[in-house]
């Protein structure tokens, strides 16, 4: 079932999270909403799971108006930060427990168990406890235990945010991989900008309560519709209106019409890729990103003087 | 364990405020006011009941008054020996290791668990006459702060351990790679961040020992002048009778009892001023 | 040098203030034999006290248990005005004497009190069993919300949250999410007022009468036989309640490390 929140406003005391926001979210899509700390994502996310009543604005599931009603007549499925594990509950019963509050046969469960267990490849560790887990085996049983009530919306708040950098790019390939697989509508929120860009075909950012961009990875990054979005989503050069990213920086040894004299501060080396600062005689800093064949073509050398010329440059109309 | 009121900040979940959260308050503020609530404002009704000038006058008698000093001077005694024992065991309980160690952690819980009657009577046994000791202190101050002690061992105690067992030793380590040496440490990293601990654990010790009854009643003897404190005057009053002069001592105690609890919570605020958020 | 300086000086306070004086009274009842000892507390007289005793701890601890869980829910779950208020006045009783407790309920519920005239419908409270309850329950209260407060604080609501988006109702979170978050709090909490109820005496000793073999708990009973003389009974009454004041502490002990497990 698609989602759709329209004109929500969410007020805490005099603080407002969420200004007339109004968002749609395809059915079987796995949408982020994506913002820095403060933008409004994971309260947009709560009003939507019925876990925060907004001042104004309606939230609907499929074509069905939700708003006045409680979490746990929505059928959502929520994935939390730090997992709101059961600690004292195994990890057979924490699958289970939806399925055991309504009361479904015992055999019914056992089979659904096995089921989710095997689709989050945590069979053999049911009679674990939550505390004998590692941070990734926990969020996936997270997983496994909102899909085991087969919910009509899956939403996840920044659900690899507490474990480390390799689990997460592990468990950000598995979710696409499951959803794939599911296709239960999705909604994750993130602050980061990769993690949308890998996992995501829609992404909503979001900044100060309000949304600034709707659209897929590639249309944020090409088209990004103002200078927020454009150095959210990836690193920026703003020269004076103008922004030009690392990648469209032009260098050159020898200088060229248009370009601008700069000079090598660092050059870094990452792989594949090579970063270099250059910094201009305005006292200007600019990033650059080369490739390894580019790099190694002009010799980048420290405290080197070279020409910079933009490939491509994005304005912003006024306003 | 019950060293430190209950900790007051913003709720966590608006979730359960609902309905049913309505009712619960509802209930619990029903039974608050009925087991506590209710009779304290009797006491106070009651000692207004006559006018000022007949409170006043009930408070200020001198026998009154003299309770009042000796409950107050030897609290603070037993407060403040409490302060320097109870930190010295609490430090012992926690940074030092021999055997029996956590039997004698147990045990600090006795006088929580001792009824105060009993206590009294233990310590009338082994020091006052008849001691195999050969000590006596009975019908004096000394017994009573001897009583009073027994009684509030454990509030600095139980109020410390917790503070010095968070105690991030590495602050301790990083004072000691800038060259301080112990007793500098000491001062300057360990006690300034056990103060509120044991301020709030003095405050509560304090408190216990102005209001003590049952530890004291039979060591002190209750001379009027001499070794009777304040509580054991309310109750001298009210089997005379004397219902007026018993309430209006009450409420001083009650005041101060409040005024403590007050001084606990302004001494938590102080001790997490600097933690992180 | 000042470490071990530092533990015996500890070690010896603990002793001489706590460990003989108790350790003495053992020895004071058992002084003449066993026998002696068990005819002064099989008395009939000793026997209702022991049972008086248990009846006041039987009701006030599962009442405080209860309303102390709700308590603690309303104090750490809900926004209500005067939290900081209600905070005090469940702290009040560690801070307040027993005898002005005790006063307090006398002036409430005596002649010409608020409540007085529920004598006058033959509902005694005073110098009756009805008001010791109210005694003990009032010293008792503080420690089942004490102690559950910071656990429910430190366990935060994201489990309960969960627990709701996957269909349960509020009832259903509580029992089987926040319950068992908080049993081994609740089960300390329940062993310090068990204790307490037991060993009340001031309170209780204003508002019984102290009617001996009608309203005279164990820790009165103690207090009359050593002012009559009968130190014997005295002091073996003061074992039981000793006996009861260490299985509390050991109780504690156990349920202690089990806390900090979770």
């Amino acid at each position: 079932m698609g989602i759709a929140a329209v004109d929500v406003t969410k007020r805490f005391g005099s603080y407002t999270a969420l200004d007339n926001v109004s968002v749609t979210i395809p059915e079987g899509s796995l949408t982020a909403l994506l913002g820095p700390s403060g933008s409004g994502k994971s309260t947009l996310l709560r009003v939507i799971a019925g876990l925060e009543q907004p001042e104004s604005g309606r939230v609907l599931i499929g074509d069905e108006d939700v708003t006045n009603r409680p979490a746990r007549t929505r059928g959502v499925g929520m994935v939390f930060q730090h997992y709101a594990a059961f600690k004292h509950m195994t990890v057979w019963d924490n699958v289970a427990f939806g399925l055991t509050i309504r009361k479904r046969p015992k055999a019914d469960v056992a089979d659904r168990v096995h089921e989710l267990l095997e689709l989050v490849q945590l069979e053999g560790l049911a009679k674990r406890y939550p505390s004998q887990l590692s941070g990734g085996q926990r969020q996936r049983m997270a997983l496994a235990r909102a899909l085991a009530v087969e919910p009509s919306v899956l939403l996840l708040d920044e659900p690899f945010g507490a474990l480390d950098a390799r689990v997460r790019k592990e468990l950000r390939a598995w979710l696409r991989r499951l959803h794939d697989e599911v296709h239960v509508t999705t909604i994750i929120v993130t602050h980061d900008q990769e993690e949308a860009m890998e996992v995501a075909g829609q992404i909503v950012v979001l900044n100060g309560g309000r949304v600034e961009q709707v659209g897929s990875p590639r249309e944020l990054y090409d088209e990004p519709a103002n200078e927020f979005v454009m150095s959210f989503v990836g690193p920026v050069n703003r020269v004076g209106d103008t922004f030009v990213r690392p990648h469209d920086v032009e260098v050159r040894l020898e200088p060229e019409d248009g370009s601008t004299e700069a000079m090598v501060e660092r050059v870094v080396h990452l792989g594949f890729e090579v970063r270099v600062e250059l910094v201009r005689d305005n006292g200007q800093h600019l990033l650059v990103q080369l490739t390894q064949e580019e790099a190694e073509q002009l010799e980048l050398e420290r405290g080197q003087i070279v020409y910079v010329r933009p490939r491509h440059e994005t304005v912003f109309s006024a306003g | 364990m019950a060293s430190n009121a209950a900790v007051l900040e913003r709720p966590t979940g608006a979730v359960s405020g609902r309905a049913g959260g309505a009712l619960a308050r509802g209930v619990a503020a029903g039974y608050l006011t009925i087991v506590v609530l209710l009779p304290l404002a009797a006491l106070i009704w009651s000692s207004r009941a006559d006018g000022a000038d007949a409170f006043w006058h009930q408070a200020t008698r001198p026998e009154a008054v003299s309770a009042l000093k000796l409950s107050l001077g030897v609290s603070a005694v037993c407060a403040l020996i409490n302060a320097v024992a109870g930190t010295a065991i609490a430090w012992v309980l926690v940074r030092d290791r021999f055997a029996g160690k956590s039997a004698v952690d147990a045990v600090i819980d006795l006088p929580f668990a001792l009824p105060t009657i009993v206590a009294g009577l233990t310590l009338l046994a082994l020091y006052g006459p008849g001691s195999p000791f050969g000590v006596d202190v009975a019908f004096t101050r000394v017994g009573l702060l001897l009583a009073l002690l027994f009684v509030t061992l454990p509030f600095v105690v139980r109020a410390v351990q917790p503070v010095l067992l968070e105690l991030d030793t590495e602050m301790e380590e990083a004072a000691a790679s800038l060259g301080a040496g112990s007793l500098a440490i000491f001062r300057r990293i360990v006690f300034p961040n056990l103060l509120p601990a044991i301020l709030s654990g003095v405050a509560l010790a304090f408190a216990r020992a102005v209001g003590e009854f049952g530890a004291v009643v039979l060591i002190s003897g209750n001379i009027p002048f001499k070794t009777e404190v304040s509580s054991v005057y309310i109750f001298g009053q009210l089997q005379s009778g004397n219902g007026s002069g018993a309430a209006a001592v009450s409420v001083v105690l009650l005041a101060i009892s409040l005024g403590v609890l007050l001084l606990i919570g302004a001494f938590r605020r102080w001790r997490t001023k600097h933690d992180y958020a | 040098m000042p470490k071990y300086l530092l533990r015996f000086g500890a070690l010896g306070y603990l002793s001489l203030l706590l460990l003989v004086p108790v350790g003495f009274v053992f020895y004071r009842a058992f002084e003449h034999g066993l026998g002696p000892a068990w005819d002064a507390v099989s008395s009939q007289q000793a026997v209702h006290a022991l049972e008086l005793t248990l009846l006041m701890a039987a009701i006030a601890v599962p009442a405080n248990t209860i309303f102390g869980v709700i308590l603690a829910l309303a104090l750490v779950r809900s926004r209500f005005p005067g939290r900081g208020l209600v905070n005090a006045i469940v702290d009040l009783p560690l801070a307040l004497s027993p005898v002005v407790v005790g006063l307090a309920l006398f002036l409430l519920y005596g002649r010409g009190g608020w409540l007085g005239g529920l004598a006058d419908h033959g509902i005694k409270i005073l110098f009756a069993v009805p008001g010791m309850v109210l005694a003990t329950m009032f010293v008792s209260l503080p420690f089942v919300v004490r102690e559950v407060v910071p656990v429910l604080r430190e366990i935060g609501t994201e489990q309960e949250q969960a627990a709701e988006t996957l269909g349960a109702s509020p009832f259903q979170t509580f029992w089987r999410i926040t319950l068992p978050a908080i049993r081994w709090a609740v089960a300390y909490g329940v062993v310090l007022t068990t204790a307490r109820a037991i060993g009340e005496f001031g309170a209780v000793s204003v508002v019984s009468g102290k009617i001996q073999g009608r309203t005279e708990t164990l820790p009165l009973y103690v207090q009359a036989q050593f002012e009559q003389f009968d130190i014997q009974g005295a002091y073996a009454a003061s074992v039981i309640l000793a006996l009861i004041a260490v299985a509390t502490v050991v109780g504690l002990r156990v349920i202690h490390p089990r806390e900090e497990e979770s």
